[in-house]
């Protein structure tokens, strides 16, 4: 019952950060200078009628009071609406629909690559005195690396280089893979630091000395007893992952000229396309709020303790 | 982190402010100056680290993009310093209601990742370096507000500020000489790690074409206008990312040795 109020709670505050992201967007869309309806029309050099203009605007409830038109937005986005994109002329969620799966391929390969970097690194080196140096200035490296300078890097050794990778997407498995590195290497540094750091606090903890005085070996102790106790900050993280997935993905997609959200939402900034651009960041948000939302019932099976403190 | 990196870091960053003041200490070389006679030049006596496509010199243009480039970083964090951390002294000494209010919308904000959150302000304001400083700032300000906040609500608690309200001093003097200086601190030092994040998300947003428009010299546009030139010419594409790195590496080692040193510990 505890554990239901608990979810109950994490539903309202998830669904009070997107009222707050699509009043946001409303207050963006308000306040940019230009009149919305020319930018419907198709922008400055378009020239409509005042005829035209006065139609787009009574059909897009523009010349209502501000209150309805903030009421009926939201309406439309609890509905799945986030408008036409101006440049397109397709609806938002059409648009970023068909980018989806390009971008969701990319960022699940990299989170996992990322993820078992950083597991692999840290579960080799933590407490290890003549390793743990070299790794923490390995992952220095990898987290300050800007991902698109990575990638120019990768493209250069693997694909002009050495010939072994196409350096744009669109073949397939091979094409995935730069992307995918591009992305997962500056994560991995971050995380596999963060990792390191809490895997090395449990080790010293009593139960670790337990578990050894029982003869179990040190590969054992690490990964059947230390790595579910070190994970938890990992999850903490999720903010920080999800920001450098979909940000990542921004500068990766263009980078390797692979189809994606990231990709059109760079046209999109470049064309003003709002909507466009306002549709990539709710639905961002969205995201975020529902990765948290499985972050928190991880923790309940992560943390069994959770249980009762919620 | 042991000493000498420290004071290696130390060292680029001097160098590094150095180049941004006075670019004309370091190369003779004019980083606009284009030369039709010496197209992607690989490094040589003439040019250290080759040419561009154009025939500049790229260590010339390293060199006179260190200004704009720092301005990314450090600009961009004042913004959000001076924002951030005023909506979290509000948050962490109003009442409940304001301090409620701040929160909620940091929530908000959290909600969208750094470069999202700058791209819509490059949609509404246009591009450019002054509003890249200013798109990155914007989007720094909640996680700042937060860390103001907490740090505030820390000191609020302490003994000498409960001692100096006891003493009868007025609110406004006691959250001037006794909170905001002590507030400040802890909250620098985070800062200097985050000029480095910042920078990078500033020279994604040159990279992208919405930062500091070509020609003038900028690590994140000379990157995006390398990227087309990658197969013929390795060094364009190299030694800008290279500054950039070194950059990030040297602050946040500097940060890290700062905030040890303020815990009372050395690595």
């Amino acid at each position: 019952m505890k554990t239901l109020t608990f979810i109950g709670w994490r539903l309202l505050a998830g669904l009070g950060v997107l009222w707050g992201a699509a009043t946001l967007t409303f207050l963006v869309v308000h306040f940019t200078p230009g009149d919305p309806a020319e930018a419907v029309v198709g922008g400055e050099g378009a020239a409509p009628t005042p005829e035209v203009l006065a139609q787009v605007r009574a059909e897009y409830g523009l010349d209502r009071p501000w209150f309805e038109q903030y009421v009926s937005h939201l309406w439309r986005i609890a509905h799945g609406d986030f408008g036409t994109s101006y440049r397109l002329h397709t609806p938002v969620t059409q648009a970023i629909g068909e980018q989806a799966a390009a971008t969701v391929e990319l960022a699940v390969a990299a989170a996992l690559t990322g993820l078992f970097l950083a597991v692999a690194i840290a579960l080799a080196t933590a407490g290890r005195r003549r390793w743990r140096g070299l790794a923490s200035v390995v992952e220095l490296v990898a987290a300050s690396t800007p991902t698109f300078w990575l990638g120019i890097v990768l493209l250069t050794v693997f694909s002009f280089g050495l010939r072994l990778l196409p350096s744009t997407g669109g073949q397939g498995f091979a094409s995935l893979v730069l992307p995918a590195l591009c992305l997962a290497l500056p994560i991995a540094g971050v995380l596999g630091h963060v990792l390191r750091e809490a895997l090395e606090e449990v080790l010293e903890e009593p139960f670790i000395v337990s578990a050894r005085a029982r003869g179990l070996s040190d590969t054992v102790v690490r990964l059947r007893h230390a790595l579910r106790h070190a994970l938890t900050p990992l999850v903490t993280m999720t903010g920080f992952w999800v920001g450098a997935l979909l940000g990542g993905a921004v500068v990766t997609e263009t980078l390797f000229t692979r189809q994606g959200i990231g990709r059109l939402l760079v046209s999109a900034v470049n064309a003003k396309d709002l909507p466009l651009v306002l549709g990539v960041v709710l639905l961002s948000a969205l995201v975020y709020v529902l990765v948290n939302l499985l972050v928190d019932l991880l923790y309940l099976v992560i943390d069994p303790r959770l249980k009762e403190a919620a | 982190m042991n000493r000498i990196g420290v004071w290696l870091a130390v060292a680029v960053l001097t160098v590094l402010v150095l180049a941004a003041l006075v670019p004309g200490l370091f190369t003779g070389q004019d980083p606009l100056a284009v030369d039709s006679g010496a197209t992607l030049q690989p490094p040589s006596a003439a040019h250290l680290l080759g040419t561009d496509e154009n025939g500049r010199d790229v260590f010339a243009r390293i060199v006179h993009g260190t200004r704009a480039s720092l301005l990314l970083g450090f600009g961009a964090i004042a913004v959000a310093l001076v924002f951030g951390g005023l909506l979290g002294l509000a948050a962490g000494l109003g009442n409940r209601i304001v301090e409620n209010v701040i929160m909620r919308l940091s929530d908000v904000g959290m909600a969208f990742p750094e470069l999202l959150l700058a791209l819509v302000v490059i949609t509404v304001a246009g591009g450019g370096t002054g509003n890249a400083i200013l798109a990155i700032g914007v989007a720094n300000i909640p996680s700042y507000a937060r860390l103001v906040r907490a740090q505030t609500l820390a000191i609020r608690r302490a003994g000498y500020v409960e001692a100096a309200y006891a003493l009868g001093l007025p609110g406004p003097r006691v959250i001037l000489r006794h909170v905001l200086p002590n507030a400040v601190k802890p909250v620098l030092i985070l800062a200097t790690i985050g000029v480095g994040t910042a920078l990078v998300a500033g020279s994604a947003l040159s990279f992208l074409g919405l930062g500091t428009p070509p020609p003038e010299p900028e690590w994140g546009s000379m990157l995006s206008t390398a990227r087309n030139f990658i197969s013929r010419a390795w060094w364009y594409g190299l030694f800008p990312g290279l500054a950039i790195t070194l950059t990030v590496i040297s602050v946040t080692v500097v940060g890290r040795a700062l905030r040890l040193r303020s815990e009372g510990r050395t690595g």
